[in-house]
């Protein structure tokens, strides 16, 4: 993946870039020396690492708009930062740039039961919304698994989604409202505790726009109140295929689980080597949960139960209680470590239509045995959001690379059958160059437009989402 | 002109050379009536695509409303976002399209659960007033590859660009419904009902208001919804009636498509606030009213007359938040109010920049939002 060369112009200013931030920062929230600013060098895509010009740790939205107005009068590229938990290198540094990190800002601003949402700083955590509500018998939805630590920020940048969005929906269908600071420094407050916009649904095209449009300092969040409870069933399959077909019989029966999670058998193996959940060892094993009163999840259990026995299943575990609840997800919760014991990992999340998963899924395991590269898969069946995660070693030289093409060869298949490269981790650096598998010029063209209004000087985040050849010019 | 086909519509857009007006059913539109050229998009109908097991479907934006819907139905299955029928309340007898459907981002009781339109679209195709076909979205429902204009083209009432497809994620029909019924409540009494219903663990798909009778509806397996409307109902306390099947059906078809307000002369209102703000704009508005989406959503008829309360009302939604849109008046009225409430100058200014570069010419159902 390639980065721009950083602007010499730009750097060699670097002392009075930072003399200019510490005007209108605090000296605490400026950080400029060569070896701290290496704590900013890269996302949770470790594989690339850059170190920015400088780092700013602002408190308000006063203070984000007075640091963008500084940027934006001297040129300084600008990379907005949440808590930097992205997949993609959405929060990668290029070296001319200043981060402008808004982990310090995690308030909680507005609690509101009666009109259900609550108004945050966006440096506060994922789960520390729900955190801040679940004492009432309230939480917010979307649920990453970065949520124990991911901002958010980088949830409405990413548009991010989880395992439950399946009932929930993503990031924005829960978002109301934000207070957004534009690159020349306007502050603009879109939406609030109302629905939808009166005009042009502009929070609509701000969420998921990979932190290209503005820097979000505040959010609006819809919350609900929490289900009276939820209860999961394990069931295993000797075929990916009868297990697909099974998913698609229960969607199509009119139940509507809050998850469907869909784990084939290297993915079951490593697990159940790791974490011991108990998991039988078949073909592929889906854990169905669903939620409401003790009424609603026997008639919907009962009714997913009578389908999957249609399907000849392997094994099938209805959890009676809560800790045989956790059993059954303590495996799936614990996957992502499994196949990281096991070897370094890349982890996809293209997205197919749910009636391509058995062809998708033989089509990885061909592919897999070509590139010589170990594959598990684990994902959310009930959207056909797919995380296949490919192992390598990055100690050997050149398997990063082998990594990267049988990874990009995964994205182009699932675009193939209808689907697209990101489901719920964003474009970043790392889907970048693919944009044009999934779109022709004038699709991508018709999005420039966009940051071409909010930031005609291309100066946020400017080096991620598109191909870096089709926004040379716009970019400077 | 009707184009039958995309490439045929991008060809008659390239070659206008004045303002168009862009019909779907003729079923939904409000506003000034536009200037231009008649382009109707009927032409651009048939369900392409549509998938229950992955619950999605995929249709030319000219496809009827209705047979979208009978598909659906079908497979028991619906679209999530209950689209409201407005013809009577404006006076209109079109066949409402899908298209036209996501260009208002028409959306009725069951936003305030499962979303507006817009949160069930997951795909469009769209001609650009330079007469290029551009696609965002797809047909799978987790999707963040790229900006979503897909969100941008639902409510842009056809003035960023000609809908030629759209993509939906739909939900299984319920098995059966209910609701809850209480008269006589004072506007203070109903909103902290709703919220009390809204803010219970009993997952009401409905929560609307009018002529001082509160309504809640529930939805689900028969067991479910006979558990959590007792359940509810006991937590709101005494004085509760409950309708069933077609009965809970009928009241909520009365108030998504606002029939109270039909056949009666006035300006029609169309207020987005703080459920909690509800009495508010009532005590501004009087009570002719119809009340949806928690008290969210209020649907008011005023007298003809002055600014027909333009001034006091948008007045009073820049303090606490939320927009009014005038949904009918004349067209003298449309002359010295505007349909869409004018946004604050900094949003205003983009609003205008993403018009000036997805219609150039200004040929797009030019004036109706601004």
């Amino acid at each position: 993946m390639e980065m721009p060369k950083s602007d010499a112009a730009i750097v060699a200013q670097k002392p009075a870039i930072v003399a200019a931030l510490q005007e209108v920062l605090p000296a605490d929230a400026v950080i400029f020396d060569e070896a701290e600013v290496r704590a900013y060098e890269c996302d949770a895509l470790t594989a690339y690492r850059c170190p920015p010009l400088a780092a700013v740790l602002p408190r308000s939205t006063a203070e984000v708009a007075a640091v963008l107005r500084i940027c934006h009068q001297m040129g300084v590229p600008v990379v907005p930062r949440g808590a930097g938990t992205s997949l993609a290198g959405g929060a990668l540094p290029t070296g001319d740039c200043v981060i402008l990190g808004v982990a310090r800002m995690n308030e909680v601003l507005e609690t509101d039961y009666p009109n259900r949402f609550i108004r945050v700083q966006s440096g506060r955590t994922n789960l520390s919304v729900t955190g801040a509500v679940e004492e009432d018998g309230f939480f917010y939805a979307p649920d990453p698994s970065s949520q124990l630590a991911c901002a958010i920020a980088g949830n409405i940048a990413m548009n991010s989604g989880g395992a439950h969005c399946l009932k929930y929906g993503v990031t924005t269908n829960n978002l109301l409202g934000v207070t957004m600071v534009q690159m020349d420094g306007t502050v603009l407050n879109i939406g609030g505790a109302h629905l939808d916009a009166g005009g042009l649904d502009l929070l609509g095209v701000i969420c998921g726009s990979e932190g290209q449009l503005g820097v979000v300092t505040e959010a609006t969040l819809r919350i609900l109140p929490k289900p009276e409870g939820a209860l999961p069933v394990l069931i295993g399959f000797d075929s990916n295929e009868v297990a697909g077909a099974c998913v698609s019989d229960i969607i199509k029966a009119g139940v509507l689980p809050v998850a469907i999670e869909f784990m084939d058998r290297p993915c079951i193996e490593a697990t159940e080597a790791f974490a011991k959940a108990g998991y039988p060892m078949c073909e592929a094993l889906l854990i169905i949960e669903v939620e409401g009163s003790k009424q609603e999840i026997d008639e919907q259990l009962a009714l997913i139960i009578e389908i999957a026995n249609r399907h000849n299943p392997v094994e099938l575990r209805r959890a009676a209680d809560e800790d045989q609840a956790k059993r059954i997800w303590l495996g799936r919760k614990s996957a992502f470590g499994a196949m990281g014991q096991i070897n370094d990992y890349m982890c996809l999340d293209g997205t197919i239509p749910v009636s391509s998963l058995p062809y998708v899924l033989r089509r990885i395991g061909e592919m897999s045995k070509e590139y010589g590269l170990g594959v598990g898969n684990v994902f959310h069946a009930g959207d056909g959001n797919m995380h296949p995660l490919i192992l390598y070693n990055a100690n050997e030289p050149g398997e990063l690379e082998k990594c990267e093409a049988f990874g990009a060869d995964i994205l182009k298949l699932c675009v193939e059958v209808g689907g697209c490269l990101t489901g719920e981790h964003g474009v970043g650096i790392e889907k970048r160059d693919l944009m044009k598998v999934q779109f022709a010029p004038e699709d991508m063209e018709a999005q420039l437009w966009v940051k071409d209004v909010f930031d005609p000087k291309w100066l946020l985040n400017a080096a991620k989402v598109f191909p870096l050849d089709v926004t040379a010019s716009r970019r400077g | 002109m009707k184009p039958v086909s995309e490439l045929e519509l991008a060809q008659m857009i390239r070659a206008a050379t004045g303002p168009l007006r862009i019909v779907g059913g003729g079923a939904r539109g409000f506003g000034p009536q536009p200037k231009g050229d008649l382009l109707q998009t009927g032409g651009l109908s048939g369900i392409s695509l549509y998938e229950p097991g992955a619950l999605t479907i995929v249709a030319g934006a000219g496809t009827p409303l209705t047979e979208v819907e009978a598909a659906l139905a079908a497979e028991g299955q619906r679209l999530p976002f209950e689209v409201p029928d407005l013809r009577a309340l404006l006076g209109r007898e079109g066949a409402s399209t899908i298209g036209g459907v996501v260009a208002a981002n028409a959306s009725g009781p069951r936003r305030i659960q499962a979303g507006a339109c817009r949160d069930s679209l997951i795909g469009v195709r769209f001609v650009d007033g330079s007469g290029t076909v551009v696609k965002n979205g797809g047909r799978v429902m987790k999707n963040v590859t790229g900006y979503d204009l897909v969100k941008l083209m639902a409510g842009a009432h056809g003035t960023l660009g000609v809908l030629t497809e759209v993509a939906f994620k739909v939900l299984p029909r319920p098995e059966v419904e209910a609701t809850l019924v209480k008269s006589d409540l004072t506007p203070e009494q109903a909103v902290q009902a709703m919220a009390a219903a809204l803010g219970s663990p009993f997952q009401v798909t409905g929560a609307g208001y009018v002529a001082g009778q509160l309504r809640l509806r529930i939805e689900g397996m028969a067991g479910s919804v006979a558990y959590r409307t007792s359940a509810l109902g006991k937590l709101l306390g005494a004085g509760w009636d409950v309708a069933e099947a077609g009965q809970s059906a009928a009241l909520w078809a009365e108030l998504r498509d606002v029939n109270p307000l039909v056949g009666q002369a006035g300006a029609v209102w169309r207020v987005s606030v703080k459920p909690s703000d509800m009495p508010k704009v009532l005590a501004l508005v009087g009570t002719d009213t119809v009340c949806d989406w928690g008290g969210g959503l209020i649907w008011a008829r005023v007298p003809e007359e002055g600014d027909v309360m333009a001034g006091a009302l948008r007045g009073l939604l820049a303090q606490i938040g939320g927009h009014a849109t005038l949904l009918r008046a004349s067209d003298e009225t449309y002359a010295r109010v505007p349909a869409f409430q004018p946004e604050p100058p900094e949003l205003a200014v983009l609003a205008a920049g993403l018009r000036a570069r997805f219609d150039p010419r200004g040929l797009l159902n030019p004036g109706l939002m601004g």
